[in-house]
């Protein structure tokens, strides 16, 4: 039987992958971060059940071309890992025609969906496995993840950044944006503490983090927030709208998301919210800001939340609102609030 | 009416007592919050069976004064702590949302 010690084979073809994941540059560490298991691996995987011979999964590699196949049961949860080394040892040993129960690795390192992507990275390193079997909450098996997948899914990524860091230079136009990619760097360690930036000139910014389901701190962002607004006299009923939308924002990061920041750039003229999340993102922005529209649990329902008006309500109440998605990065939403009292009214 | 007549008035239990006295202008009976913080007029008192913390931070947001909870439901003592810190009042009614609004409504029409 093959235990993680015997896989001297794998070495010949299997690469690690040089990226440190403490020290890197924070654009790089950042993706790390933010690509998740489920982005960067194969879905369609080759499997086989306990039963099949090891010959038959031998034909199966050949023909697939895959280095490793997963062993599972019916209910799609891992048995086990067929691997290159087992098949040479099928052959050594003359059990090709036996099970590949009586012979597959059946403590099986594997990856959750949700995790980072840094995790693949140490785990390969870790490891030097050529690949991770991926499995979602209910542990069901739902893709394979290889040194392949990982630098490729980073390269596209980076040369994304990279282009977004290239055409944020030649433009410097947009204050806002150059003040939120610095500021982000400095929130990922402080996890729900505020932090106070000097962006630009007259420039406040303001940050809090959300976590998935924490309802103790959801509401902090919100009420700190509006304790500001208190303190320098804004407007009771602006103060209110701007408490709403943000309250919505954040619980529905709360609710939908793995996690975001909430962030709150003031300025004399306005103040604009960004509610910037992970992931999972939106596949139908238009249905999400359709009133009555949710796709809450029971449990955030039971709570007095998810009746689907979450992001009308931040809608209705703001000046100006966008909102972008994508199911690879997750949702950022703008709520713009004019400041100033000429622009008032938009309720 | 004010809100410290309220208590006798309907027969409220008073939970939490660290509020700033004043008329009762408007209420809004909801259980969904979202719905509170969408359609509720400002400074109105809420009454609800939501009995958490969340009750709480949209009452501050709409600036109510006090929120009654009903159906005798249990109210948490962080709850609590957060409408003391807010100057939020809390009751309690052994009565449901229909009564205790159709009470309320009477007088304030």
């Amino acid at each position: 039987m093959l235990s993680i010690f015997k896989i001297v084979l794998y070495t010949a073809y299997m690469q690690t992958i040089p990226l440190n994941t403490d020290s890197s540059p924070d654009a790089v560490l950042e993706l790390l971060f933010k690509l998740k298991v489920k982005d960067v691996m194969t879905q369609g995987v080759f499997t086989a059940s306990p039963q099949n011979t090891i010959r038959e999964i031998q034909l199966l590699m050949k023909r697939s071309r895959v280095t490793g196949v997963p062993i599972i049961h019916e209910d799609r949860t891992i048995a086990g890992i067929i691997s290159m080394e087992d098949i040479v040892n099928g052959f050594d040993n003359g059990w090709m025609q036996d099970t590949a129960e009586q012979h597959m690795t059946k403590k099986v390192i594997v990856m959750q969906e949700s995790m980072p992507v840094s995790f693949c990275v140490t785990y390969f390193n870790r490891y030097r496995f050529g690949r991770f079997p991926v499995v979602d909450k209910d542990s069901h098996l739902t893709g394979i993840v290889t040194t392949t997948d990982v630098i490729s899914a980073l390269l596209v990524a980076m040369n994304k950044e990279v282009e977004r860091l290239e055409k944020q230079q030649t433009e410097p136009g947009k204050t806002t944006e150059k003040a939120n990619t610095s500021a982000k760097t400095d929130v990922i360690p402080s996890c729900c503490a505020e932090s106070l930036h000097d962006g630009s000139a007259a420039e406040k910014v303001l940050e809090f983090q959300t976590e998935p389901f924490n309802f103790e701190t959801a509401g902090h962002a919100s009420t700190e927030i509006k304790k500001r607004l208190k303190a320098v006299n804004t407007d009771p009923a602006l103060t209110r709208r701007i408490g709403i939308a943000s309250y919505e924002l954040e619980i529905n990061q709360v609710v939908h998301s793995e996690g975001g920041v909430m962030r709150y750039i003031i300025t004399p003229e306005k103040l604009i919210i960004e509610a910037a999340d992970t992931g999972p993102g939106i596949p139908d922005i238009a249905k999400a800001l359709t009133e009555g529209f949710s796709t809450a649990t029971d449990k955030v329902r039971a709570l007095g939340f998810g009746a689907g008006m979450g992001l009308p309500n931040t809608r209705r109440v703001s000046d100006f609102f966008d909102i972008s998605s994508d199911l690879a990065h997750g949702t950022v939403v703008h709520a713009v609030f004019m400041l100033k009292p000429q622009q008032d009214g938009s309720q | 009416m004010k809100i410290s007549e309220l208590a006798i008035a309907f027969d409220l239990k008073v939970l939490q007592s660290e509020y700033t006295d004043g008329d009762v202008t408007s209420a809004y009976t909801s259980d969904l919050l979202s719905d509170v913080m969408g359609n509720a007029p400002d400074e109105c008192i809420i009454i609800t069976i939501q009995a958490h913390k969340n009750t709480v931070a949209v009452a501050t947001l709409k600036d109510s004064p006090a929120i009654i909870v009903c159906n005798n439901r249990p109210v948490p003592q962080d709850m609590l702590d957060a409408a003391a810190s807010e100057h939020i009042a809390v009751f309690v009614s052994n009565e449901n949302q229909f009564t205790i609004s159709g009470k309320l409504y009477a007088v304030l029409a």
